[in-house]
């Protein structure tokens, strides 16, 4: 089976500084990557270079056998990798409703701005479709309400079901618990796993919360210092002695023996 | 559909059409040039939703105005639907040059930029002789297909044409603003990242908008050329473009109707202080731009209407 | 070569006017941010009341020096009223609302204040000519220079470096500094940004009033002066970087160098090129030449 994102020697280097460094990475379709490292091990380095906001110095990103090495942000998001962002990017002028109708309507088609003036806003597809992913995403409670009075947790999830609006292949998802309550980190991860599951999309997901790595990831990519140190199951990565003592600090519970009120 | 107001809005304008006549000429003049003023309004409110203002409308508004005046004077040409035409087209063609350069900006600097444009063509036209200077030259009279009406009849004529034109320009924008495109312009206003990364070009969107605004600027221009039958640099001024941000801010960006009623209010508004009281209508209409902006900050249009949502509107 | 002075000598003379036109509104933008329209009224207000103050000293055999002082005081003081006046009211509401809004704001300020003029002194237009006929000519080779021009100069001169030396050694111009870079963190640090911004303000009015004063001489004060002015000062401030003094400084010698080098070699391209200049600076360094970009957020 051909990975769907595969790296390949990946560099990035800011003049001096060496933000990533000998990358290589197969991601099969359909896992759920969890990417661990402290803040400035490269993983924020690593995401932006697949979604295309920053060019690598040198390597290859493939994706579904296509070379996307360098391509703009706009592109790499139409051939279907997407992202949320750390910082919640929605609408905040126009209900929860209204910001899944603008991404449904953006994923309609990928022609030309003129042609989504031609396009009327709404049709039943659409909407129907629009009405699905605010359950998937349990977001009815919040239908009309105007996005910037959501609360963090919630914006989350709007940020992450506008990023596959457009039925992508490929989620990265930066950081989606930062700023959460830890009481409604794992609720938010329990249904942002079940709607891309569902949805049958590739996730990667940078965390910091390893529990939460340990229970939801497949598969764990830990950083350091630019590169990939460690790949493999959450026990395999989280209890290898050299994570422990670069990144998390100390062993963690088995998978399974986490309790959760 | 919005059916219901597509009908009194269709309504509305039968009625201001035959109004026309009975009408004194000053009155129907000035609703002429109101008309040709909510054209380039309507185009600074499609850029308004998407967060823009632009100072600079008084560019297309004059590059069409000039247009008209041009082809009659070099070809001798008086057809009031040609005119409108290649005027339309002049400020285009224009806006889509220029739009590559001013769809990059945002807020103040995009601002500044436009000014800048108009500004520059203010320059121009000011010391061109061949162009009268400053103090401009004549537009002769259109004619509309063959018929060539005079006096009474021809404002009655320019009325009804500003309105037809006026008409079209409101169920193509309206249409507009329905679309996914004009439909994104709130989007593109409150956070054009998320708009990049759902896989749009909010540079390319802008780029269209000012398109269509600058289109909707020229054909204003050209109403006004052939009703003041004068064109002068002074249609490229800071202040002209003051002038329709002002309109807009009072209107309100959340209707099409609102460009209309505010045209013509701001045109009576000024009129009547002209007359009644000369040397006071800046001082007026500073204060009413005043009190729009600090107590009615979505222009006089949310008195009348709900707040326009994007679904909502065009779920209707 | 005669040419080349004179247009030298021109530019500078006209950069210096621009200059004191456009340093109040630099300072403004710098610290508040806010794109002030109405600092051409506050031209304007500045050369009726230096004319008018001019008008009733000059020739009733007072010292002419004091003339030329009453001018100035006369300026600033109407613009320390009007710059209050407009900060405390108007202005106060509109913080901390979008940029545009407040510009559009200033400008409903400018309408009103261009209409108070007319309300004040009427449509006819005022004459200050006295300081020009007193300041007398100079020759250098072969090139008339008005004294008053020379005097020009020199205060764009004192107001740089006043203002240079200001910035870096009092307490206020270490507080602006930090306000223009940060206002956020400032206030952080306890300074009162919002008497900052009041004092901030009046400081730019004055300014802008001063400037008014110093080209009545030379100009007819009449309506529409404050109009035209707005333009060339955003011009400047455009070109130059908005907040920053040098910026103002070089901005106001670009777009007076080229303006009369324009005037000089191809008249009609003298307006055009004014703003030919700040649209070419605002599209490959929308910021201005001295202000650095900020960083995009993501």
């Amino acid at each position: 089976m051909n990975p769907v994102i595969s790296v390949r020697d990946l560099q990035k280097t800011f003049g001096s500084v060496v933000a990533a460094r000998d990358i290589n990475v197969d991601i099969p379709a359909l896992q759920t990557v969890g990417i661990i490292g402290a803040n400035g091990a490269g993983k924020t380095t690593f995401v932006n270079m697949i979604t295309g906001h920053i060019k690598p110095t040198s390597g290859t990103i493939s994706f579904a056998g296509k070379d996307v090495t360098g391509l703009p942000s706009r592109t790499i998001c139409r051939m279907g990798i997407s992202r949320s962002f750390q910082v919640a990017q929605i609408f905040p002028s126009l209900t929860v409703y209204e910001n899944m109708c603008a991404a449904a309507a953006i994923a309609r088609t990928n022609a030309s701005v003129f042609r989504y003036a031609l396009m009327p806003l709404l049709n039943e597809a659409a909407v129907s479709e629009t009405e699905e992913a605010i359950d998937l995403f349990q977001l009815s409670k919040y239908r009309d309400a105007p996005a910037a009075t959501l609360p963090q947790g919630v914006r989350k999830l709007l940020d992450i079901a506008m990023a596959v609006a457009g039925r992508p292949q490929v989620l990265l998802l930066d950081e989606p618990t930062s700023g959460i309550s830890v009481e409604e980190k794992y609720d938010l991860m329990e249904i942002v796993m079940a709607a891309l599951k569902s949805r049958k999309v590739t996730v990667l997901f940078v965390e910091h919360d390893m529990e939460l790595v340990d229970r939801f990831a497949e598969r764990v990519l830990a950083f350091y210092d630019g590169t990939v140190i460690s790949d493999g199951s959450p026990a395999e990565v989280l209890g290898d002695p050299r994570v422990q003592e670069l990144i998390t600090g100390h062993a963690l519970p088995r998978s399974g023996s986490v309790a959760h009120a | 559909m919005a059916g219901g107001k597509h009908i009194l809005g269709g309504l509305l304008f039968v009625a201001a059409a035959a109004v026309g006549p009975f009408l004194p000429a000053w009155l129907i003049s000035l609703l002429t040039i109101a008309l040709a003023s909510a054209l380039v309004v309507l185009g600074l409110v499609l850029l308004w939703r998407a967060g823009l203002v632009s100072f600079g409308q008084a560019l297309y508004y004059a590059i069409g105005a000039y247009a008209v005046a041009l082809m009659m004077r070099w070809t001798g040409i008086h057809d009031a639907f040609l005119a409108v035409i290649i005027a339309a087209f002049a400020a285009a063609l224009t806006a889509f040059f220029v739009g590559f350069l001013l769809a990059r900006y945002r807020e103040i600097f995009f601002a500044m930029l436009s000014l800048a444009l108009s500004m520059i063509l203010y320059g121009v036209l000011v010391k061109t002789e061949a162009l009268g200077s400053t103090d401009g030259f004549n537009v002769s009279t259109p004619t509309f297909l063959g018929y060539a009406p005079h006096g009474f009849e021809l404002t009655v004529a320019l009325y009804w044409y500003a309105l037809a034109l006026g008409a079209i320009a409101a169920v193509i924008v309206g249409a507009y603003m329905r679309s996914v495109a004009g439909a994104l312009a709130v989007p593109v206003r409150d956070n054009e990242i998320r708009v990049e990364y759902l896989g749009v070009s909010a540079t390319r969107l802008i780029h269209l908008k000012l398109v269509i605004a600058g289109t909707l600027g020229g054909v204003g221009g050209a109403i006004a050329a052939m009703s003041i039958s004068h064109v002068d640099p002074a249609m490229s001024y800071w202040t002209t473009s003051g002038g329709f941000v002002f309109i807009t801010i009072l209107a309100g960006a959340g209707s099409v109707a609102a460009a209309f009623i505010g045209s013509i209010l701001f045109e009576l508004v000024r009129t009547a202080s002209v007359a009644l009281m000369p040397g006071t209508w800046q001082l007026i209409l500073g204060t009413v731009l005043l009190l729009t902006i600090l107590f009615l900050p979505d222009g006089l249009g949310s008195l009348f209407t709900r707040r326009r949502k994007v679904a909502g509107e065009s779920a209707q | 070569m005669l040419l080349g002075l004179a247009i030298l000598t021109d530019g500078l003379v006209y950069a210096a006017y621009l200059f004191i036109v456009a340093v109040g509104l630099s300072l403004i933008f710098g610290v508040m941010k806010i794109l002030n329209v109405a600092h051409g009224a506050f031209y304007a207000f500045g050369a009726y009341c230096a004319a008018t103050a001019a008008g009733m000293y000059f020739d009733r055999g007072l010292p002419d020096a004091g003339g030329f002082l009453v001018m100035a005081f006369a300026a600033i003081a109407v613009g320390l009223v009007l710059g209050l006046i407009l900060e405390r009211t108007i202005l106060r509401l509109v913080y901390g609302k979008d940029e545009v809004i407040i510009v559009l704001v200033t400008y409903a300020a400018f309408l009103i204040l261009e209409d108070a003029i007319i309300l004040i002194w009427g449509p006819s237009s005022l004459s200050a000519y006295q300081p020009l006929v007193i300041s007398g000519n100079f020759m250098i080779g072969q090139l008339v220079l008005s004294g008053y021009d020379l005097g020009l100069v020199l205060l764009a001169i004192l107001l740089a470096v006043g203002g240079f030396l200001g910035l870096r050694h009092t307490r206020y111009g270490r507080l602006l500094t930090a306000v223009i870079f940060d206002r956020e963190t400032a206030a952080a640090f306890g300074v009162n940004v919002t008497r900052f911004f009041t004092i901030t303000f009046v400081i730019g009015a004055m300014l802008g009033a001063l400037g008014g004063a110093a080209m009545a001489p030379k100009i007819s004060v009449t309506l529409g002066i404050g109009v035209e002015v707005i333009v060339l000062a955003f011009a400047v401030v455009a070109v130059g970087g908005m907040g920053s003094m040098e910026g103002a400084l070089v901005g106001a010698l670009i777009v007076g160098l080229c303006r009369a080098a324009a005037v000089h070699l191809l008249p009609q391209v003298e307006l055009f090129v004014i703003y030919a200049v700040m649209a070419l600076v605002l599209v490959f360094r929308p910021h201005g030449l001295f202000t650095r970009a900020q960083p995009r957020k993501i």
